[in-house]
């Protein structure tokens, strides 16, 4: 048996096993922490700060994703700090990106009250969506960084190694290796990263047909002439 | 953003691993695949067949109106010759391209006709030669009830046992093997214990390309769970880069390496005592044939330096938990069934077996060929392994198919291989093919297609017409997994729900169907009592089948609705059993056997001084039914062989060169991958492709217990060849992980 440890959650007074994260006592006592780059398939890195909550003592808040349960902590998951700090990720977020097909994270903007006109003059990521294989495309524009995609290709699931951040700062990006069209490099287009894409930056072909208006019998065909590249020199 | 109609949970049909899907359906069509993150067996992982692969159901060339040949529907008689046309357009129309005469043209027809003209000709051959003239092959591919149905129809209508499948070209020898040394047949432990081993040896496994899921976790137990990994194959397959230990054996040297580490285990007493004497027997005579086993003498054979043979016995012997999973490697080998018994002899050495994290692993290739074997598609067993030449087991199924007694064939059937090399005059004069693909899969395909021409009458159910299917008489459209309701069983015995995404398109329709209304049309021209095929739905097929075979006894749809239940299922509470053999093997006790090295049959000499194996890629399916008509042919649309760069350079061979591969028995022209993955000496070639077929060059010599061919060593001479000798020149893979 794990050891036992008393703290406060939200005023209430609850017992949790060492170890566990403060998003899962929160889940297990039905607390909910709203979160974005989490995933219970990959390894929790604290990036997104959708998650974070206050605890007494601490400068700053601190992501429930990766902090551990301590003897009497007291935290609370939805102070005026923790709700104003959400939003304003919302809301830098989607004055950054295009999160059409994010309904979870739209939804989250709903419910905290977020606005998308909250910075005006901010730069939009917009980059042209990448369609180099028959699988999948990749449509950055979408791409909130939340790096899941980049885990499942390596140690949390594929240990593929295909993708990583590119560029720094405002300017990171995933990519491949020299910007290689995807079936140039070693990826075997598992496309475990699309699974767990959280906003539609990864997304099947055919699903990306169909929403360009293609009909099924259209794409049918589309998949029947093998590509035929031809050989160089 | 896309809004699914519906999301449909089933499962995979490409592997033995079994991953649960969700298909995502918008109009009935299927734009998305995923895959829970609690799913028992994938953990949310799929491989590139699985998520992206299924879009072969919606391909042109799938055919989804009864097809028959011209002849049969004007009551012409049968043109000479056989010829083998796919006559089918991009839209899946028949065209009118034959050689020979239009009589062979495939015409459209209605189930009504097909059925009764499948039925006519199949009593006609029937009445005039008997039960030995009839044949069938059942499919590793379809649902359990739908093998269940197909060989419960040749075995209670036409009383043959002629009934086989696929698993005979790929794990027969490792199921002999352990029918003998167990007396079970399937993976002692589920694979998702590899975490829970200590150490662990792969052999024979490119499991990466051919078992994607299973290689991850096999990745996590080496990364995250500080298990040690020993792979033992001719290729430096994915996995050597995580391996603590590679044995680059040369094709077909399996028996002395492994009986190599059996001599270290007795010599530096590695061995359990205790089990040995619990749970064995034959050991002392397995020690007195050991003598000549020493890991020099398998290191003048295999290639493998005799260090590295007792590192591997020490690893494995001296662990708490090790388990040995292999492929075709071991089996596809004219002494298959000498080299799984020689990992057998290594379980009982070290007694990893019984427990969980340990046992004896041969990972099933397709995604039902462990349940198509269940359900009896072999011609020594019915459903459960019950022998047909045992009178008892004959009444449980008399009884169970309203049959006289005395009814049933006691008569060992015919397998895939002696099927087709029987098809002559007095011989088998009819073959129903359900969903394989003998021309792509067969060895020697030359030999393969002069037997297809022998036969009379062809049936092909199928959803393409393949290699196979072009030589048919009449054609069934069935439906593949997304458009039909079922089980699969999957490699770790688990038994998982296959659901219908939407209807069958066109005129298509669910095997199961297909088969009870053939059987009725049959069963009245032969005036027998009906052996019932009025199912209403495949649950009841399943039940049927589990009130007899008590493996499967406990099984319902309902118990298996969300997680799939682990055979044997004996009583409706059962909880399923993951591990086999705690208390003790089904024979009793586990069997020793004494093992002699038995060369390849053809070893590379002046002429042929290769050594060619064959395999699979990531990318591909088999005969290539599927995936040949899926975008999965763009990222990897031709055949490539792998050689050695110190090959490749006596010959002058440069990586994408056009190569001629040749054996004795055919040839073909490729483009060279010039490659380490592969050693010196043995070239490898997928056998996916049809216009480059590997089996042309592979050898038909059979294992002489499993009847096995050996497709894993052939000897094969290769010269450049020319741009314009390739098939088709101007089709080129271009992908960065090869």
């Amino acid at each position: 048996m794990a050891e036992k440890l008393a703290m406060t959650m939200d005023g209430r007074q609850i017992e949790v096993e060492a170890g566990k994260t403060l998003l899962d006592i929160a889940r297990e006592n039905d607390i909910d922490i709203p979160t974005i780059c989490f995933h219970e398939a990959t390894t929790a890195n604290g990036l997104c700060r959708m998650c974070v909550v206050e605890v007494e003592g601490q400068r700053v808040l601190q992501p429930s994703c990766i902090v551990k349960a301590g003897a009497n902590m007291k935290v609370q998951t939805r102070s005026e700090k923790v709700i104003r700090a959400r939003k304003t990720i919302l809301e830098m977020l989607a004055s950054t990106m295009d999160l059409s097909d994010a309904p979870d994270i739209l939804s989250m903007m709903d419910e905290y009250g977020a606005s998308h006109e909250r910075f005006p003059d901010a730069e939009r990521r917009e980059s042209q969506v990448k369609d180099d294989n028959p699988m999948y495309i990749r449509d950055y524009s979408k791409c909130l960084l939340c790096w899941r995609c980049v885990q499942v290709c390596a140690d949390d699931a594929q240990y593929t190694y295909a993708i990583n951040f590119e560029g720094r700062g405002y300017e990171t990006q995933i990519g491949t290796f020299f910007d290689k069209a995807i079936p140039e490099t070693t990826c075997v287009m598992c496309g475990q990263c699309v699974g767990v894409c959280p906003t539609g930056a990864l997304k099947p072909k055919r699903e990306y047909l169909l929403e360009l208006g293609k009909s099924p019998a259209e794409i049918s065909v589309m998949n029947t002439g093998k590509k035929q590249r031809k050989v160089k020199g | 953003m896309i809004k699914a109609n519906r999301v449909v949970t089933s499962t995979c049909p490409y592997c033995g691993v079994g991953c649960t899907l969700q298909l995502h359906v918008k109009d009935d069509f299927i734009y998305k695949v995923t895959s829970p993150f609690d799913s028992p067996v994938n953990h949310g992982n799929l491989c590139v067949k699985g998520r992206f692969g299924y879009d072969y159901i919606y391909h042109p060339k799938r055919v989804t109106t009864p097809l028959v040949r011209k002849y049969l529907l004007e009551g012409k008689p049968k043109p000479e010759g056989r010829e083998q046309v796919f006559a089918v357009s991009i839209e899946g129309k028949p065209i009118s391209n034959s050689l020979i005469s239009n009589l062979w043209d495939w015409i459209e027809t209605d189930w009504e006709t097909a059925l009764n003209i499948t039925a006519d000709n199949l009593v006609r051959i029937y009445k005039r030669d008997g039960s030995d003239a009839m044949a069938v092959y059942c499919c590793a591919k379809a649902t359990n009830e739908d093998n269940y149905l197909l060989q419960k129809m040749y075995r209670a209508l036409f009383r043959t046992n002629n009934v086989d499948h696929c698993t005979r070209l790929c794990h027969a020898g490792s199921v002999v093997a352990l029918q003998q040394a167990t007396g079970s047949s399937a993976m002692s432990n589920t694979a998702s214990q590899v975490v829970q081993n200590d150490v662990f040896i792969v052999t024979g496994s490119n499991t990466s390309e051919n078992h994607p899921i299973i290689a991850l976790q096999m990745k996590d137990a080496v990364q995250k769970h500080g298990a040690k990994m020993i792979v033992i194959d001719p290729r430096r397959i994915d996995l050597v880069d995580m391996a603590e230990l590679w044995l680059p054996l040369k094709p077909g040297t399996n028996v002395p390496v492994f009986t190599a580490m059996a001599y270290v285990i007795v010599e530096e007493n590695l061995v359990n005592h205790d089990f040995i004497d619990d749970r064995t027997e034959g050991y002392t005579e397995f020690l007195s044939t050991l003598e000549t086993f020493t890991p020099e003498y398998a290191e003048e054979i295999s290639g493998v330096p005799a260090e590295d043979i007792r590192k591997a016995a020490r690893m494995y012997a001296s662990a708490k938990n090790a388990a040995i999973y292999w492929g075709m490697g071991i089996s596809q080998l004219s002494h298959g069934t000498a080299s799984a018994l020689a990992l057998i002899n290594l379980a009982f050495l070290t007694g990893h077996i019984g427990r969980d994290g340990t046992g004896l692993n041969p990972l099933r290739g397709q995604n039902n060929v462990q349940g198509a074997s269940d359900m009896g598609s072999m011609p020594f067993h019915y459903p459960g392994y019950m022998r047909v030449d045992n009178p008892d087991n004959r009444a449980k199924w008399e009884k169970t198919w309203n049959i006289e007694e005395g009814g049933l064939s006691l008569k060992l059937g015919l397998t895939t291989t002696e099927i087709l090399s029987h098809a002559h005059e007095g011989g088998i004069r009819s073959l129903f093919i359900m969903g394989e693909n003998p021309m792509m899969s067969e060895p020697n395909l030359n030999v393969t297609r002069h037997h297809m021409e022998q036969l009379e009458f062809l049936v092909s159910q199928d959803i393409f017409i393949n290699e196979s299917g072009a030589f048919a008489d009449v054609f069934l459209p069935a439906v593949p997994f997304a458009e039909k309701d079922g089980t699969f069983s999957n490699t770790d015995r688990r038994v998982q729900r296959v659901r219908a995404a939407h209807p069958p398109r066109g005129n298509s329709r669910p095997d199961w169907q297909i088969i009870c209304d053939l059987a009725l049309r049959i069963e009245s021209r032969l005036g027998l009592p009906t052996a019932k095929w009025n199912y209403s739905n495949p649950e009841e097929i399943l039940r049927e089948m589990g009130s007899v075979n008590s493996d499967y006894a406990g099984i319902t749809y309902d118990r298996i609705d969300r997680v799939g239940l682990i055979y044997p299922v004996p009583t409706l509470d059962h909880p399923g059993t993951p591990t086999l053999f705690k208390e003790s093997f089904p024979r009793g006790r586990g069997k020793f056997h004494q093992l002699d090295y038995v060369p390849v049959r053809e070893e590379p000499d002046d002429e042929y001084p290769f050594i060619l194996t064959t395999g699979r890629l990531l990318e591909h399916w088999h005969g290539g039914t599927m995936t040949r008509n899926s975008a999965l042919d763009e990222i990897y649309p031709e055949a490539r062989v792998e050689i050695h760069p110190a090959d490749a350079d006596i010959h002058g061979i440069r990586n994408g060169d056009p190569v001629k591969v040749q054996s004795r028995r055919g040839e073909i022209v490729v483009r060279a991958t010039v490659t380490e993955k592969t050693s010196v000496g043995v070239v490898f070639l997928p056998w996916h492709f049809a216009e480059a077929a590997a089996n042309l060059l592979t050898n038909d010599a059979l294992d002489p217990q499993a009847l096995i061919p050996e497709f894993k060593a052939c000897a094969v001479q290769v010269f450049p060849a020319r741009v314009s000798d390739l098939p088709n020149p101007d089709v080129v893979v271009l992908r960065g992980r090869y």
